[in-house]
């Protein structure tokens, strides 16, 4: 991207990608902690996540001011608007991000027993990954100004869908075999839930990325994991 | 819906609603160059011009903006150097007719300029001068009717009906530009060009004059050239990308300043230009 005449303009908008990827970079190692936390049963690594929470809200409320503050300054246009507005739209993305990892954190705390093998375990902890992979991804897309980085984490969106209801599936079967196990599974259906839902933002992010960088809406069919008929969880759309 | 898809939504809409296509082209122009002496000034510039509705060139300073901007009335012909080749149309019409008055031309086609020049005189003879050259009222009565309509349609009238005998000279910087286009209009002219109006007018008179500017394009085709690019984000419905004497971009508005296609455009309205 060649420079701006004002270099000030260049340095305000670095500042706000800078605190975006900040947020990212925080809610990412947030996710990490959350799921090791609910794997190890740390309860002080989930007490850790949810004081941290409390940061990205600081960051996002720096970007929108910073982002007002541009627009009053600089008058953008083209792609230094869309760059602005995305950039507003990304950090509330994350921040979203940020309350369900929290949330996740926060049952890590109430859930004592622990009636369940590795299994359903293994299976948030893969979904975990996957998503935390895309939030990964599509960040360095905003980063890299990369609109086919941000379309790659739009159409992978399915497979996260997909271990969520396989993970549904599997946890009601455990509560039908034993009814003692009810309050835990269900526990865990609400983290898999939340983590599926942290992949929907990141595929939100996606198509802010690809419309900074294109002006160009994301469109054309995308694989959906909980289309089939099997699927037991509603599909959002 | 996502931000992406509201704003691609508006995209769209303006471009259905507020932006007539060529097909209702007031002017146009086709393979128009201008030379001034040795200096190639206008290149190769094809455009159609809509029918009521404001269209708005922007380009850095010596792009050729103002230049074609001339062309439209013949403002060049007074500039001995100047040579204009290519076509240029009203309704279909060559204005570069050798059969066709420049001066009636310039009664079908309005200038306003970037410093408001009222004629030494009072408010009322600053407009009714026209009116009165072109014949256009045959009694004092309807020539004062002339004069108050378009007072009135230039938002000035309720502002100066005290003192109409009163020197035009006398007003604020935003009435006397005003008065300059009420002078323009009382021709009924069916084009009006305008060469940075504003410029020289604090943020309410220019304020008043886009406002204005609005309202004028019910009635008439508008040729704005502007160096505020939020200006021109305000007021046109088309806008026209002038660099190094070529047009680089002309489309909807809207999709100008919210998604340039071609770069040299998106560098300009960002401030990248080096």
């Amino acid at each position: 991207m060649t420079q701006h005449i004002v270099r000030a303009y260049d340095e305000e908008l670095s500042a706000l990608s800078a605190k975006i990827n900040q947020m990212g970079g925080l809610a990412e190692t947030m996710l990490v902690d959350a799921v090791d936390a609910l794997v190890r049963h740390d309860i002080a690594k989930a007490k850790s996540v949810v004081e941290r929470d409390v940061q990205l809200d600081t960051i996002q409320h720096e970007i929108e001011e910073l982002a007002v503050l541009i627009i009053a300054r600089r008058q953008p246009m083209a792609n230094d608007l869309r760059h602005i507005m995305g950039t507003i739209r990304i950090a509330s993305d994350i921040e979203r991000i940020g309350d369900l990892v929290k949330n996740i954190a926060k049952r890590v705390g109430v859930m004592e027993d622990r009636f369940l093998g590795a299994r359903s375990l293994a299976g948030i902890q893969h979904m975990a990954h996957l998503v935390l992979g895309q939030i990964k991804t599509v960040l360095d897309s905003f980063s890299q100004n990369n609109p086919a980085l941000a379309r790659h984490v739009w159409l992978h969106d399915g497979e996260v869908d997909t271990l969520n209801n396989a993970l549904f599936r599997e946890l009601l079967t455990y509560m039908m075999e034993d009814p003692r196990s009810i309050t835990f599974s269900t526990h865990l259906l609400f983290i898999a839930k939340n983590i599926e839902r942290a992949g929907d933002h990141a595929t939100n992010i996606a198509e802010t990325v690809h419309f900074i960088e294109t002006g160009q809406q994301l469109s054309g069919p995308r694989p959906k994991g909980g289309s089939s008929v099997f699927a037991l969880t509603p599909s959002d759309e | 819906m996502s931000f992406a898809s509201e704003t691609a939504k508006a995209l769209n809409a303006g471009d259905a609603q507020g932006a007539p296509k060529a097909a209702s082209a007031k002017v146009a122009a086709r393979g128009v160059n201008v030379h001034y002496g040795e200096k190639h000034a206008l290149k190769d510039v094809f455009v159609d011009i809509p029918e009521k509705a404001v269209t708005a060139f922007i380009g850095p300073s010596g792009c050729g903006k103002s230049t074609f901007l001339r062309c439209i009335n013949r403002m060049n012909d007074t500039i001995s150097t100047c040579r204009v080749t290519g076509e240029i149309t009203i309704d279909g019409k060559d204005i570069y007719d050798r059969m066709l008055d420049p001066v009636l031309l310039r009664a079908r086609v309005g200038m306003v300029f970037q410093k408001p020049n009222p004629f030494p005189k009072s408010i009322y003879e600053n407009v009714a001068y026209g009116p009165r050259l072109h014949g256009l009222a045959r009694s004092k009565a309807e020539l004062d009717e002339i004069v108050v309509r378009s007072l009135r349609r230039a938002s000035l009238f309720e502002e100066v009906k005290d003192r109409l005998d009163d020197p035009g000279t006398g007003l604020s910087g935003g009435q006397q530009q005003r008065l300059c286009i009420a002078r323009a209009i009382a021709v009924s002219p069916e084009v009006i060009l305008m060469d940075e109006p504003c410029s020289a007018l604090d943020p309410i008179a220019t304020a008043k004059i886009e406002e204005l500017i609005d309202e004028l394009r019910e009635n008439f085709t508008i040729v704005i050239v502007t160096h505020s690019m939020q200006q021109a984000a305000r007021v046109s419905q088309r806008t026209a990308f002038f660099h190094l004497g070529s047009l680089v971009e002309e489309g909807a508005t809207d999709q100008i300043f919210t998604n340039p296609k071609d770069r040299r455009t998106q560098d300009y309205i960002t401030g990248r230009f080096g």
